[in-house]
């Protein structure tokens, strides 16, 4: 994972070759198993029974066909947010900000949607809701990247008080200018045809999966695409290498001829545009109109599956599948155990952004003696000869 | 000037050593840092240690004072065994330090740095009149004045380091440590310096110096031990040694202590500087006012203490900073300093830059090696697919370097964290050597790697004059400049304070360091 | 506007300053020892939850205090765990912080009080009351200075006089004792600290929870002095105002009071402009007035007006150099 710079100032410890598989897959698993854990003790406080909650919540979320569609919509959801804070975190940045991002590049789509539907069919509208998302999204971004690159504003706190801009501004356009005249609810008129993103429905039911009335749509294949894109541009492309390095290191990318400055803002930008797409998803895909609070914290879970996924797209995609089955397992948690709201989601969002966040070094001196212990050599290594000063 | 060592106060042998260690061993994960080691200083002695880069000698310090908990061994302090677990008992057993880097909070004052952690009671005005009077009292006895008021941050690099001492004589050491010293220091400072050891040895303190320069331990120490690879190898009276028997004794080889090289043959002017000077945004000069010259096929030294202007000039000339005003001239081409900091423009010019700090700087340790061998470079058509980054030349060509100049490892995909400082010098060598640069900008060069890689990289340097670069060494280790260079350069505060060719004096050269310029110089034969 | 408008703007003034008040000191302790702490909204927020919760159960406003304390301390250990011990990252850390303290005062206010997240309202001895100075009925008749000490300086409640007499008081800690020299030492530079023999992790721990006991009574303020008990979210960002007031005002003490009454006086301001028509512009939207602290907090961390350098070491977790 990337990010030791001054910006988000962590000091890195040496990372001595553990393989691939314990870095991207158990280290990660470790942690969730730690939030969950502490979450089970959360649960079992107001007594209610953990395994019961378990075992409601993975039925909710994987045990039928429904069930398994909305875990991928809110997947989809994820994945874009998730790729939003990664991108930013190559870079050394931390965007908490995608929240507002979304909710912006909402509009973006709703312009789109409310300027093409009548006219053109779905799959027009579709590439321009897109641009229009990513643009307001990156747009969205532009200033406290600016803030950050130029005046060295910590851009933690300048994305969430653009957060907070964004719902007031984002109330402010539903209520007074694009909410139709005589309607009592704060949202645009529902979208014609030309404003629906096809379901998938017909897709999983050729694999034999009946997913009813499942909101999954088409945005969920712009997410993997995403994802791809998102791997060839951070370890594929120039622009990635530059990014990398004024993430890892930016007095050595100064050296290398290249401008923090530029890297910073060009990487919120995509930052800020992939979290606007989002916004597809449930506006062109779902509600089929701007709602008050459609992003409804997807920007937050983002943080949580970037960090969970070592901000990379394959544990991105993972992880979202997670958050996707907690989104979707909680609703019917909630439904079965009143006691258990929906707010337990942002329990385990905070302790995994813990685990796999602030407390990243917890499990690794653990994990790594126990798998010399496992891969213990034959002979005595040879130890190194001076080295301290 | 440096003198020879006074013999006048011989140590009664029927006292305690200051210091003894038996059996100490440590280590860092897979490094071995300390192995086994026996040490004994005598009571009222200056007693040197001297090793190359990662011998272990700081680690050894560090473990008296309590910094880092031994793995195995014993410490005893005037006969008596201790058990030291941190810098309060070290503190408590008379045992005081002087760090290389020092400890001092910057935006304090001499009298707060010094009452740090002895404030003598919760409210700081009740310690704070006895503190002074106390620090106005060891200021006095032992010729360290300082102004007790002054904000640490704005001293001078050598007064800053009266307030280490100071701040060890406080707290009553009887032992005082004291690691590197002079690095900071010009040859005048650094005298003043050995006078106050010196002093404080007749006033039966017990002095130990750490030290990589073996003229330093000729002039000031009576005893010295030699360390190697974590081993301590010899402990000999200094009377009785040399400069060349200590260096074998470090290596384990006979060392050649200079460079063979042959006479340059310089050719037209690659670089030049007219009137270059840099302003900070707090309004300080750094450069003041730079002209030079720098011919294709001569290595241009530049001597000077530490953070006297010569980094900023290095950061202006490879495009990392703008200067505030003058011109640069590369292979007669102008190039615009003033309006604009692009390195990557320098580089596309020829100019090439092995900068000092190669962690902090040259090289971004959580890539790959592949990855940095082409760091600056990464433009190239050559490693360029569209936008895309085509790693089957990239790495190709990394091999290629690793086989050249024998990097270890031999893994172009390993992260550079893993190998070793004298290694990742090499990846930035070769990185910046291989293009044939019109210039070659090299920043200490050799700091903190061992001796064999030294001669290595000086070998490349000479190597690389003869092909016709133009090269603008700067060190801090005069004798690396003396050896390497065809002209020497004196930077203090910022300005050139002259020029001299490399059989110039270390007095000579001292002087200018300290900012005596050919202006002020005195007239041959008159007393310095 | 005349002279009672302004004692009333001005009284609100300091009433909405106080929480910004105490956890922007919260924050100075925290960031001068040299933790980052982007997790004072969260500590506010549990605070604020457990003084209304405990407040309403036990009808004691006192009790309420001190589990607002132990709550917003508790988080503070979680985050110097992962900060000092475990040398993580101090932003990711503070993060986690916020999110854990919005799930858990939400999931628990609903699991325990089933009023859509809402604590019970307080009965009056679950709230700290206003109290009238000494001698403020006596000389409310006296012109100007009456009306000042009757409404604006008397009729606060305690931890309002709590809130104000807590910035002398951290600027004598900070400056004239032995621990505030310790704690600025260790926030420039640690290894100093180290070497002089004192422990940095005990010091960085102690500011620590010092940061979380300020945040725990800026919590209560929230729902027991200035509320009748805790709503959902009911910091509403208020602790990254905090910590935009602190680096504006350099992490020093009296300038970090200034810039919370600044911010306060344009809150009080802002409520008073709420559906009133401002010349030349009309009715002002109540969304921009909601939006107004925030915009505010951009501004000045975009730091036109001077650069903020904070302690050299800050957000950097000690390790000693190998």
């Amino acid at each position: 994972m990337a990010a030791a710079s001054e910006t988000t100032g962590t000091a890195r410890p040496r990372r001595r070759g553990l393989p691939g598989w314990i870095e991207y897959g158990f280290i990660p698993l470790a942690n969730i198993a730690a939030a969950f854990l502490v979450s089970g003790l959360v649960v079992l406080f107001v007594g209610e029974n953990p395994f019961e909650a378990v075992k409601i919540l993975l039925w909710g979320a994987l045990g039928f066909g429904e069930g398994i569609g909305f875990t991928l919509f809110y997947a989809t959801n994820f994945m874009m947010t998730g790729l939003a804070v990664a991108v930013a975190f190559h870079a050394g940045l931390f965007n908490i900000g995608g929240e507002g991002q979304a909710y912006v590049g909402g509009l973006g789509v709703t312009l789109a949607a409310l300027a093409l539907d009548r006219y053109v069919p779905w799959w027009v509208t579709f590439p321009v809701a897109i641009c229009g998302a990513a643009l307001f999204g990156a747009a969205w971004a532009l200033i406290p990247a600016w803030l950050q690159a130029k005046r060295g504003s910590h851009i933690v706190i300048t994305t969430i008080m653009f957060n907070f801009i964004a719902s007031a501004l984002m109330v402010w356009l539903l209520v007074d200018h694009l909410t139709p005249a005589g309607s009592m609810q704060p949202e645009t008129r529902t979208f014609e045809a030309g404003g629906h993103l096809p379901e998938l429905g017909g897709l999983f039911a050729l694999f034999g999966l009946d997913i009813g009335g499942a909101p999954v749509n088409i945005t969920l294949f712009v997410a993997l695409v995403a994802c791809v894109f998102v791997y060839v541009l951070i370890w594929r492309t120039r622009l990635g290498y530059e990014i990398r390095a004024v993430g890892f290191n930016p007095t050595a990318a100064v050296y290398a001829g290249i401008s923090p400055v530029k890297i910073t803002i060009v990487a919120m930008l995509i930052s800020g545009a992939l979290a606007g797409i989002m916004a597809l998803n449930p506006v062109m895909g779902e509600q089929y109109r701007l709602q008050i609070d459609f992003v409804a914290g997807a920007g937050f879970v983002g943080i949580a599956v970037a960090l969970m996924g070592r901000a990379h797209p394959v544990g991105v995609i993972l992880a979202s599948i997670l958050f996707g089955m907690l989104y979707q397992g909680g609703a019917e948690l909630a439904f079965e155990i009143p006691s258990i709201s929906r707010d337990m989601i942002v329990v385990i969002q905070g302790l995994v952004i813990l685990f796999a966040g602030a407390l990243e070094n917890m499990f690794r001196p653990g994990i790594t003696r126990g798998y010399a212990l496992l891969t213990a050599p034959r002979a005595e290594p040879a130890r190194a000869a001076g080295g301290g000063s | 000037m440096i003198q020879s060592p006074d013999q006048s106060a011989p140590a009664d042998p029927s006292t305690p050593p200051a210091i003894a260690l038996s059996g100490i061993d440590k280590s860092f994960g897979a490094v071995h840092a300390n192995k086994d080691i026996d040490l004994t200083i005598a009571k009222g002695t200056i007693h040197g240690i001297v090793g190359e880069n990662g011998a272990g000698k700081s680690t050894l310090m560090s473990i008296l004072y309590g910094y880092y908990q031994a793995d195995s061994g014993e410490i005893r302090v005037d006969g008596n065994r201790v058990d030291i677990q941190s810098p309060d008992d070290a503190i408590a057993a008379g045992i005081g330090m002087v760090f290389q880097h020092f400890m001092l909070v910057e935006p304090f004052t001499v009298l707060e740095n010094v009452m740090l952690g002895v404030e003598g009671g919760t409210i700081l005005r009740e310690g704070a009149a006895k503190a002074r009077a106390e620090l106005e009292r060891l200021e006095r006895d032992y010729a360290l004045e300082v102004d007790p008021d002054a904000v640490v941050g704005d001293l001078a690099v050598g007064l800053q380091q009266r307030v280490e001492i100071l701040k060890a004589l406080y707290r009553g050491a009887e032992t005082l440590i004291l690691d590197e010293p002079t690095g900071v220091l010009t040859p005048a400072e650094a005298d003043h310096l050995f006078r106050i050891l010196r002093q404080l040895r007749d006033q039966g303190k017990t002095v130990i110096l750490i030290t990589h320069k073996l003229r330093e331990i000729m002039a000031v120490t009576d005893t010295v031990s030699v360390m190697r690879r974590g081993e301590m190898t010899a402990t000999v009276k200094t009377a009785e040694t040399s400069p060349e028997q200590l260096a074998e004794l470090m290596v384990g080889r006979r060392v050649l202590l200079r460079v063979d090289k042959a006479e340059a043959e310089p050719g037209k002017p690659m670089l030049e500087l007219e009137s270059v000077s840099l302003r900070d945004t707090r309004g300080v000069t750094l450069l003041d006012d730079v002209s030079l010259s720098i011919r294709s096929g001569e290595i241009v030294g530049v001597a000077g203490v530490a953070g006297n202007g010569q980094s900023d000039l290095l950061e202006v000339i490879s495009g990392i900073r703008r200067a505030t005003a003058g011109t640069m001239r590369v292979d007669g081409g102008t190039v615009d300093i003033i309006g604009v900091a692009d390195a990557a423009r320098q580089r596309e010019l020829g100019v090439a830059h092995v900068p000092e700090d190669r962690h902090r700087m040259g090289l971004i340790t959580a890539f790959e090696e592949n990855e940095n061998a082409i760091l600056g470079y990464h433009d190239d058509a050559a490693y360029l697919n569209g936008p895309f980054l085509d790693f089957d030349a990239i790495r190709d060509h990394a091999r290629e370097r690793i086989a050249q100049y024998d990097i270890r490892p031999p893994d172009c995909r390993l992260k550079t964290e893993n190998f070793s400082g004298g290694n990742q010098q090499k990846i930035v060598l070769a990185r910046e050597m291989e293009r044939g640069p019109k210039v070659l900008l090299v920043g200490q060069p050799t700091r903190g790697v061992d001796i064999g890689a030294i001669e290595f990289i000086h070998r490349q340097l000479v190597a690389m004059r003869d092909a016709g670069a133009a090269i603008l060494l700067v060190s801090v280790e005069l004798d690396e400049i003396r050896s390497l260079s065809d002209r020497i350069l004196v930077m203090c505060g910022g300005r050139i304070v002259g020029e001299r060719g490399p059989e110039a004096s270390e007095q000579e050269l001292g002087l200018m360091m300290a900012g005596m310029g050919d202006a002020d110089m005195p007239a041959a034969g008159e007393a310095v | 506007m005349d002279f009672q408008t302004i004692l009333l703007v001005l009284d609100s003034m300091v009433r909405l300053s106080i929480p910004l008040i105490l956890a922007a000191l919260a924050g100075l302790y925290s960031e001068r020892s040299g933790i980052f702490d982007i997790g004072l909204e969260g500590k506010m927020l549990a605070g604020a939850f457990a003084a209304g919760a405990v407040g309403a159960v036990t009808a004691s406003a006192w009790l309420g205090l001190g589990a607002a304390i132990v709550a917003s301390v508790v988080l503070a250990l979680v985050h110097g765990f992962a900060s000092i011990t475990q040398r993580g990252n101090q932003i990711v850390s503070g993060v986690a912080i916020n999110f854990l303290a919005a799930g858990l005062t939400a999931f628990l206010g609903y699991a325990w009080f089933s009023q859509g997240g809402q604590t019970p309202q307080l009965p009056a001895a679950g709230r700290f009351q206003s109290l009238t100075l000494p001698g403020a009925e006596t000389l409310r008749e006296v012109p100007v200075l009456g009306p000042i000490y009757f409404d604006l300086i008397s009729g606060h409640n305690l931890l309002v006089y709590l809130g104000l007499a807590a910035v002398p008081f951290t600027w004598w800690v900070v400056y004239r004792t032995r621990f505030g020299l310790r704690l600025r030492a260790v926030g420039e530079n640690p290894a100093a600290v180290d070497t002089a023999g004192i422990s940095v992790t005990w010091l960085r721990y102690r500011a620590v929870i010092i940061c979380g006991m300020l945040c725990g009574v800026a919590g209560a303020y929230l729902s027991i002095a200035q509320s009748a008990g805790f709503v959902r979210d009911m910091t509403a960002g208020k602790g990254f105002i905090a910590l935009a007031a602190l680096i504006f005002a350099k992490w020093r003490p009296w300038p970090v009071l200034g810039a919370c009454l600044l911010f306060g006086l344009l809150d009080a301001v802002a409520i008073r402009l709420q559906g009133a028509s401002l010349p030349g512009i009309g009715e002002v939207p109540v969304q921009f007035m909601q939006a107004l602290p925030y915009v505010l907090t951009v501004i000045l961390l975009a730091g036109f007006i001077g650069k903020a350098v904070p302690p050299r070491a800050g957000g950097i977790p000690y390790v000693k150099e190998r």
